[in-house]
């Protein structure tokens, strides 16, 4: 359980426990229901649900069948039913259908709702209006963390970001502080917190609360993870909003990495038929590319491909007895090898074609352009251009996101331009999009000078007229700017290079985006774990609208071993994408390699939800509507 | 015009000093992957002979047999079909069928994560697990699922309350009864951050107070009113968040909620009319021209539709006998009916309401869009002549000219897409189209040497 790459890297912890407790816990509510029965699983929790369990492990506790939950009547027959689902309103309706219709056919079956990861009141409320609390008895499974690899949790919760960053819901924070109280229960407490943003601070306070309630628990323990990090999405906008070139980044935005598996089509597998491969370290091929840039990819796989073809010729001069050997011992491995390299092949032809087809590297141009502030309106014509051209909704939409967010929003001309233009390539209802994405900040008009001072003398009005301090917030995504370049320039973003950025031995995070850009977000979290506080990071963290949400507790140091130490928790409050990932991974490297026998970095990251950088799944359709950050940002946006 | 966008490519890389990444067809790195490819190809035969130990057990879906999804997707295919079919699903999802899976350790669902940890296919009993966690302090919450906990007491306090809401513990509110107890409720809730906590005060605040005073109250506390907001987004209480957004004066966003509801609304008719309601409510002076636009825009859809509806089924008309419809018109967007338009009705006299002119004209569609949505249109057709026509210009003493609103790199790859011949490139008089287009077609075609001919002529008075 290395890390990868990393000979002195620090044992991880043993992650496998949290699936342990997950299925265990599972069991023992289907065990609450004795005898046969039929069970309803949420599309959502599927995937993740298989990554923990399978099916012989249901049906040794009785469950007969399984179904979607879907909007279609139940052709169950059993005489016991159990729903595994969301904390959703259109589940609680689905389900009130079917025990109505029961009730209406003068029918009585027992009836079983597992909420996962909690019970939100509202699902209570609607089951009490729909006249079936009582009917139906309700249980919790607090699946609330999955690793999807040995450096990666994910809560799974794509509603995160829109719930929170779109409509202000707080109801994720207490899940996100029972998780950290499950971490730190079963992996010690973590001697340093640092943390910026509002989600976090609150996400901090509530596990604080919680870990004194239950005092006493984590006490003595020896910890097994030094710093636990916290940071807002809405920090960092920018690095969800770019194309991704590392390998695992442009698989996800080219095929969608869903709770850690990917569907290579038979484009990829060339043969008739998909196969579902999972992604992590297990995949040795996988693992050596995950990180790289993708030019460097090929050079590896045709280096892979000529070793594997020098090992299979090797055969020729073999006697019988060695030939036994080598069947024996190596052909299992070098066959697994040769799987997993033409998969990745494959993978990587596909994503030439496609990318080469929708004028990629334009693109990319564009996207570095608005990083560096040169060349707006050039960009800003590239984007009308593609969006005249009908080419993919969502990259339209990023691509002003972005453009908003670097340039503290449009000039008011460009914005309605651009909307009315967008709204009849794309659909009228698209309004909906828009106001959606101006709510959480992510393109904005900008504001002429006083119209923004009205709002803010009208916001100052209403805090000395009512009660005071308690408007702090109402105007936040209108009063806010994001101050990119200030920023930018700040944390020097934007590396300065003398001659070619070498992508084969790149020198810093900006590898990621091929040398043009530093993740913001892996940046911040850089500069103060080097400094172990905020120190010096006021101006940053005023650019950032923090001022009120920067924090750092270090009240166990002492009691940690330097070993310990070395390990990061980093908690992505809204998700994070594989380019900060593999961003955060090379830190550690760095680190390690230049404080040899300091501390070293290897992190650990978590997100709700793993974002892709610029496809975006969950917002998709404006009829269900979610999103992948920026498609994850994106989906959480659309309506 | 190629030239100079070449030069600010170059001129781009040069100056923002990383190395152009390229993904271009012919860039080393493809030919290399290619290469790969043919190596690791020609190893197949002798790989494929035998087991497929390895080799994940998928099914035609592709999800891993044995796995959830996949079972899934069975009952689901098979929960149509008929009473036979569903005997044979019960037989496949009885736990022997399972049992019968050549090697649970050949799924990837469980068994491989778990490898030197626990036995393949086994599981370990909750109290194996319990034993065996360092946190045994974990264990209460395992043992007592939280429906279980009741109390009804009615001494807790405001904050004792909230705490206990926290926890999922079922605790009655009943005994908040002033305004004051209910607000202190409120605060405390707010002030512990817990969104579930917070909405399950305001479902009791809503109950019990009337809306007025109730929107009043949250009129100064933000966090709570976009609780209360999202709440009824969710449960669709439609009228009391139009209601709250009045009493507020949030006008604009009043008006979005009422005109959201048109997305649920299938019949394109009471679609129209619904969105005819719209058109007086209190958007932004752009946001209202938008609606107005949605508006026409269906209006017009469904004359179209209905009208070639007809046309097509009676199969009088060349047009829709050659290209059948693929899909209707109704709710695409006006990029869309534009393209549609400019494919079945091209010629129609501007007073139709199907002619891509009258659809110009209405919508005020730029010179750039409407160009760029023709030329996809009548190239698709094959219909070169109006393609030339496009660029053809007269000015005001009958000279004609030619010329684009858009770029020509765009316009090649268009015809370059649907195979358009070099004569029309020729009769644009674009050398430089003309050069592009060398660039996409095959090495030594007769294309090819129709362009080369066509460039080195001199009866040609190129305009660049």
């Amino acid at each position: 359980m290395a890390f990868p790459h990393r000979p002195d890297a620090p044992e991880l912890p043993d992650f496998s426990m949290l699936k342990r407790l997950a299925r265990d816990q599972l069991i023992y509510l289907l065990e609450q229901l004795p005898g046969k029965k039929d069970l309803f699983i949420e599309a959502d929790l599927m995937s993740p649900l298989d990554r923990i369990a399978n099916v012989s492990i249901l049906k040794q506790h009785e469950v007969d069948k399984l179904y979607k939950v879907e909007n279609k009547p139940a052709l169950s027959s059993s005489e016991q039913l159990c729903f595994l689902v969301r904390p959703r309103i259109k589940n609680m309706r689905y389900i009130a259908s079917l025990v109505n219709a029961d009730k209406l056919a003068g029918r009585t079956r027992k009836y079983k709702v597992i909420f996962s990861p909690q019970k939100f009141y509202a699902c209570e409320m609607v089951l009490e209006e729909e006249g079936i609390y009582g009917d139906v008895s309700c249980d919790e499974w607090a699946f609330s963390l999955l690793p999807l690899d040995v450096d990666l949790l994910s809560m799974e919760l794509p509603e995160f970001f829109r719930d929170y960053f779109l409509e202000g819901d707080q109801r994720w924070i207490n899940t996100v502080a029972q998780a950290l109280h499950l971490l730190s229960t079963l992996y010690g407490p973590f001697p340093n917190c640092y943390g910026i943003g509002r989600c976090a601070k609150m996400a901090y306070e509530l596990w604080r609360n919680l870990e004194e309630e239950e005092d006493g628990e984590t006490k003595g323990r020896r910890p097994e993870i030094g710093h636990i990090f916290l940071l807002d999405r809405d920090v960092d906008f920018v690095t969800a909003l770019c194309s991704q070139v590392v390998y695992e980044g442009l698989v996800d935005d080219t095929f969608r990495i869903k709770c850690g598996s990917v569907d290579f089509g038979p484009e990829v597998t060339s043969s008739d038929k998909s196969l579902k491969v999972l992604l992590n370290a297990e995949d040795k091929v996988f693992n050596e590319i995950r990180n790289e840039h993708f030019s460097n990819v090929f050079g590896f796989l045709s280096q892979k491909a000529r070793n594997l073809q020098a090992q299979y010729d090797r055969r020729r001069g073999m006697d019988i007895k060695q030939m036994k050997n080598f069947v024996s011992q190596e052909l299992k491995g070098l066959k697994q090898e040769h799987r997993l390299l033409s998969l990745h092949i494959g993978a990587c032809e596909s994503i030439m074609k496609k990318k080469t087809k929708q004028d990629f590297q334009e693109l990319i141009k564009t996207e570095h352009a608005l990083l560096e502030g040169f060349n707006i309106r050039e960009s800003t014509s590239y984007i009308e251009e593609h969006i005249d051209r009908q080419v993919s909704p969502i990259e339209s939409l990023r691509l002003m996101c972005l453009l908003s967010i670097t340039e503290n929003g449009l000039i008011p001309k460009d914005y309605r331009s651009l909307k009315t233009q967008y709204l009849q390539s794309y659909g009228p209802e698209h309004l909906l999009t828009f106001s959606n994405l101006r709510r959480a900040g992510l393109l904005t008009e900008q504001a002429p000078g006083d119209t923004l001072t009205a709002v803010e003398s009208k916001v100052s009005k209403l805090v000395t007229d009512k009660a005071a301090g308690k408007i702090t917030d109402a105007f936040s995504s209108l009063a806010k700017r994001s101050n990119f370049r200030a920023i930018s320039k700040k944390l020097n973003l934007i590396p300065r290079v003398d001659g070619e950025y070498d992508l084969k031995v790149p020198r810093d995070m900006a590898y990621v985006f091929s040398g043009a850009y530093v993740p913001l977000s892996c940046r911040i979290i850089e500069q103060v774990l080097e400094r172990r506080s905020w120190q010096g990071l006021d101006e940053v963290v005023r650019l950032l609208n923090c001022s009120d949400f920067a924090f750092t507790d270090m009240t166990k140091e002492d009691k940690a071993s330097s070993e310990s130490l070395r390990l990061i928790l980093v908690v992505f409050l809204g998700g994070c994408t594989f380019s900060e990932i593999s961003a955060l991974r090379f830190l550690g490297r760095e680190k390690g390699k230049r404080e040899q026998k300091g501390e070293n970095w290897p992190a650990l990251y978590m997100g709700n939800k793993v974002l892709a950088g610029c496809s975006g799944s969950c917002l998709q359709s404006q009829h269900s509507g979610r999103p992948r950050q920026a498609d994850h940002l994106r989906l959480g946006v659309r309506d | 015009m190629m030239n100079r966008t070449k030069g600010d490519e170059e001129e781009y890389w040069n100056s923002s000093k990383f190395k152009a990444f390229t993904f271009d067809d012919e860039d080393d790195e493809l030919s290399q992957l290619k290469e790969s490819k043919r190596a690791v190809n020609s190893l197949r035969d002798f790989v494929d002979d035998d087991d497929d130990d390895d080799l994940e057990r998928v099914s035609w879906s592709g999800e891993p047999v044995g796995s959830i999804s996949w079972s899934i997707k069975e009952t689901a295919g098979n929960s149509s079909s008929s009473h036979e079919g569903r005997e044979q699903l019960k037989s496949r999802n009885s736990f022997s069928s399972y049992a019968q899976l050549p090697k649970p350790t050949s799924t990837y669902s469980l068994s491989s994560f778990f490898r030197g940890r626990t036995r393949p296919g086994s599981f370990q009993s909750l109290s194996d697990a319990l034993s065996d966690t360092p946190a045994k302090s974990y264990a209460p919450e395992l043992g007592r699922p939280k429906g279980e906990y009741r109390d009804y007491s009615n001494d807790w306090s405001p904050s004792d309350t909230v705490r206990r809401l926290r926890k999922g513990k079922v605790c009655s509110l009943e005994r908040f009864r002033s305004l004051q107890d209910k607000l202190q409720l409120l605060e405390e809730a707010v002030s512990m951050h817990d969104g579930n906590v917070i909405t399950a005060v305001l479902i009791f605040l809503k109950r019990t107070l009337s809306k007025e005073i109730l929107f009043r109250e949250l009129e100064v506390r933000q966090v709570a009113l976009r609780h209360l907001i999202h709440f009824l987004k969710e449960i669709g209480d439609q009228k009391l968040l139009l209601d709250l957004f009045r009493f507020l004066d949030r006008t604009e966003e009043l008006a979005l909620s009422h005109y959201r509801e048109h997305l649920n609304i299938q019949d394109p008719d009471k679609r129209k009319e619904f969105l005819k309601t719209c058109i007086g409510l209190p958007f932004s002076a752009e946001d209202s021209a938008h609606i107005q636009d949605h508006y026409t825009l269906l209006e017009r859809q469904i004359i179209i539709e209905a009208n070639d509806r007809h046309l097509e089924s009676a199969g009088q008309t060349e047009i829709f006998r050659k290209h059948p419809r693929k899909a209707s018109i109704l709710n695409m967007p006006l990029v869309t009916t534009l393209f549609y338009s400019c494919f079945y009705h091209y010629t129609e006299a501007e007073g139709t309401f199907s002619s891509p002119v009258n659809l110009k004209k209405t919508f005020k569609i730029p010179d750039k869009q409407y160009v760029l949505t023709a030329l996809a249109a009548r190239a698709k057709l094959r219909a070169w002549n109006d393609v030339d026509a496009l660029f053809t210009t007269k000015n005001w003493l009958g000279y004609t000219k030619k010329r684009a609103p858009i770029g020509f790199h765009r316009v090649v790859e268009i015809l370059h897409k649907n195979n358009a011949p070099v004569q029309t490139c020729r009769d644009l008089k674009d050398r430089q189209q003309l050069l592009a287009y060398r660039s996409k077609v095959d090495k030594g075609s007769a294309e090819e040497e129709k362009i080369d001919a066509l460039l080195s002529s001199s009866q040609i008075r190129w305009k660049n």
